[in-house]
């Protein structure tokens, strides 16, 4: 579904994104994690078509759509939302969601029906008629979600959905996720809650300094003496499996 | 989203629009005719800024840049090449539209926004402005002076009710266009727009094409404006049609009654018409309504961010508790529903 090959971003002097190789199949939740600051969400951006890549292709469905504006991936089917969530306040949910219900469909009666089923799908159908800017956080990411499912989308790219929720409206969003996919739509997610991560993702990537450092299922991934390098520094690894560590770091050095 | 019901709403829109009709006949003194008049040409520019400015959030500081190029194209028509007044309503539009494609394509292109969309517009404004004075076709500084032969076939009329059912007839076709706005696809991208232009690309909206066709149709009603003045008043000149007052005017109308609602504008209109003729008659003192406007418009932004329209919302609330409990307790369920999230 989704292909991402030698992708490559330069801030100045820094290689925010570094020769990344990604590769999302159909109907799946793939995830990509990393330490703060790894270059996820810029990579996100590259994809989406927010930053303009220095090297590497992006493909979707089989179409190069390697430096297409915004507006025409998300219209491909391909919409992101922000890990910063950016509601357009001043409308009601209601309004918020028809604007991605327009999208799809373009009559009045129709937008305004289906987002008010997509509010239901993410459980905001009680707070249809507020403005938008007095959601909680909880309910601006959702907000997010629901705005974007709203277009129509093949492929959603969710960046930090959890970030700031508690565990219960983890929980919550978990489950909602997993009915976006059951419904047909292919996920790809940034994410620091690691229990959402392990539960709903089938692959991860793991992304550290700009570089994809490890990739796989959860399980392994998460035992990956790289991956636990990154996050908690040179040395953890051994402490964490003083047996394997040593095997795994030669093979990696 | 709306307080009130359809129902209500078309009462309200009928018995306005009755109110329109006979107040020319109710007061058919020339004094009051006129001030309908002015009070319905502020409404109608004020809702070409207003479809620009506050529903999509391209504010323009010099919107009189196309009411101006309304102005000039309608009048040049008439008087250099002889053409029947009328034609000046649809080449004012067309002016309008072709000044607001440029404008919007030159300054979305180079990615601008905010306040310096805002002084860009200023300086097109001011550039035609000199543009006009310079050159020939435009009669320069002296301004361009429209003979005086009153006929319907001229665009002239006798008496002032016939001015007044014309800009009667387009301040209601500006009414109708915002009220399109609020309810269609094209006017939900556009509030999308002007809150967020990142996520309104992200959810697949081409926030160029639309900000540029937002600026061909407010500048095609602006233009229009501008072929209605020239047949009133029958003189322009660069400093009255390209000049900042006009465009102080068509904002000042709009952010007093309520930037990007639908009777904002009207309801700006006829207040400032109102402070106008009325400090006019009373006071011998130049410029006293303009100070008055000034004073009214840090007072509003104070304490109606939202314009007049604002206040006559809280009022209806007020007078209608049942309505206003039911929206308490919609708040209050929403509060509840959230903390249970």
């Amino acid at each position: 579904m989704l292909r991402v090959q030698g992708l490559t971003k330069i801030f100045g002097g820094l290689r925010a994104v570094d020769n990344a190789n990604v590769e999302v199949p159909e109907g799946r939740i793939v995830a990509l994690i990393g330490p703060n600051g790894a270059g996820k969400t810029t990579l996100f951006a590259c994809i989406a078509g927010f930053h303009q890549a220095n090297a590497g292709q992006v493909t979707l469905m089989g179409k190069d759509i390697t430096g297409l504006p915004v507006h025409e991936i998300a219209r491909l089917g391909m919409v992101r939302t922000f890990q910063i969530t950016q509601p357009f306040a001043k409308l009601s949910v209601h309004e918020n969601i028809a604007v991605g219900a327009y999208q799809k469909y373009p009559d009045r009666r129709h937008a305004w029906e289906h987002a008010r089923q997509v509010a239901e799908q993410v459980g905001m159908s009680s707070l249809l008629e507020q403005p938008a800017s007095d959601l909680t956080v909880a309910g601006r990411k959702r907000l997010e979600l629901a705005r974007t499912l709203a277009t129509g989308p093949k492929l959603l790219l969710l960046d930090e959905v959890m970030a700031g929720l508690n565990p219960s409206e983890i929980v919550d969003i978990i489950e909602v996720i997993q009915k976006i996919r059951a419904s047909g739509v292919t996920v790809l997610l940034i994410e620091h809650v690691m229990q959402a991560v392990m539960s709903l993702s089938e692959h991860i990537y793991v992304l550290s300094y700009g570089k994809i450092i490890a990739e796989g299922a959860p399980r392994e991934v998460v035992n990956n003496p790289a991956v636990i390098e990154a996050y908690l520094g040179r040395g953890a690894a051994e402490q964490a499996h003083p047996t394997d560590a040593a095997s795994a770091e030669t093979s990696h050095a | 989203m709306n307080a009130l019901s359809r129902g209500q709403s078309w009462l309200l829109h009928g018995g306005l629009l009755l109110v329109a009709l006979v107040f020319p006949l109710v007061f058919p003194s020339s004094f009051m005719v006129n001030f309908g008049v002015l009070a319905l040409f502020y409404a109608f520019i004020g809702q070409s800024w207003n479809i620009a400015g506050g529903f999509a959030g391209q504010l323009s500081f010099g919107h009189v840049v196309f009411f101006g190029a309304g102005a000039y194209a309608s009048t040049i028509l008439q008087m250099q090449y002889g053409l029947n007044a009328w034609w000046g309503l649809p080449a004012s539009a067309v002016a309008g539209a072709v000044v607001g494609w440029v404008i919007g394509v030159l300054s979305f292109r180079a990615g601008l926004k905010g306040s310096y969309f805002a002084l860009i517009t200023l300086a097109f404004a001011e550039t035609m402005r000199i543009l006009a004075n310079s050159v020939e076709i435009t009669g320069g500084g002296m301004g361009m002076l429209i003979p005086a032969k009153p006929s319907v076939d001229n665009l002239q009329f006798a008496e002032r009710i016939g001015f007044y059912y014309l800009i009667l007839a387009l301040t209601v076709a500006s009414i109708a266009i915002a009220v399109w706005l609020k309810h269609s696809r094209f006017g939900a991208q556009l509030a999308a727009i002007r809150e967020n232009e990142d996520s309104a690309r992200a959810l697949g909206i081409n926030i160029f094409a639309e900000k540029v066709k937002v600026m061909m149709l407010s500048g095609a009603m602006a233009g229009l404006g501008g072929c209605f003045f020239a047949q009133y008043f029958l003189y322009i000149d660069p400093s009255i049609v390209f000049g900042v007052d006009k465009s102080v005017e068509m904002l000042l109308v709009s952010m007093i009654g309520g930037a990007g609602t639908v009777y904002g504008p009207l309801v700006g209109a006829v207040l400032l018409a109102g402070i106008g003729d009325v400090t006019r008659t009373l006071f011998d003192a130049q410029g006293l309504s303009l100070v008055l406007y000034g004073t009214l418009l840090v007072v509003i932004i104070a304490f109606l961010p939202n314009g007049l329209i604002d206040l006559f919302k809280r009022l209806w609330f007020w007078r209608n508790p049942t309505t206003a409990a039911a929206k308490v307790k919609a708040t209050k369920a929403g509060v509840e529903s959230k903390e249970g999230a």
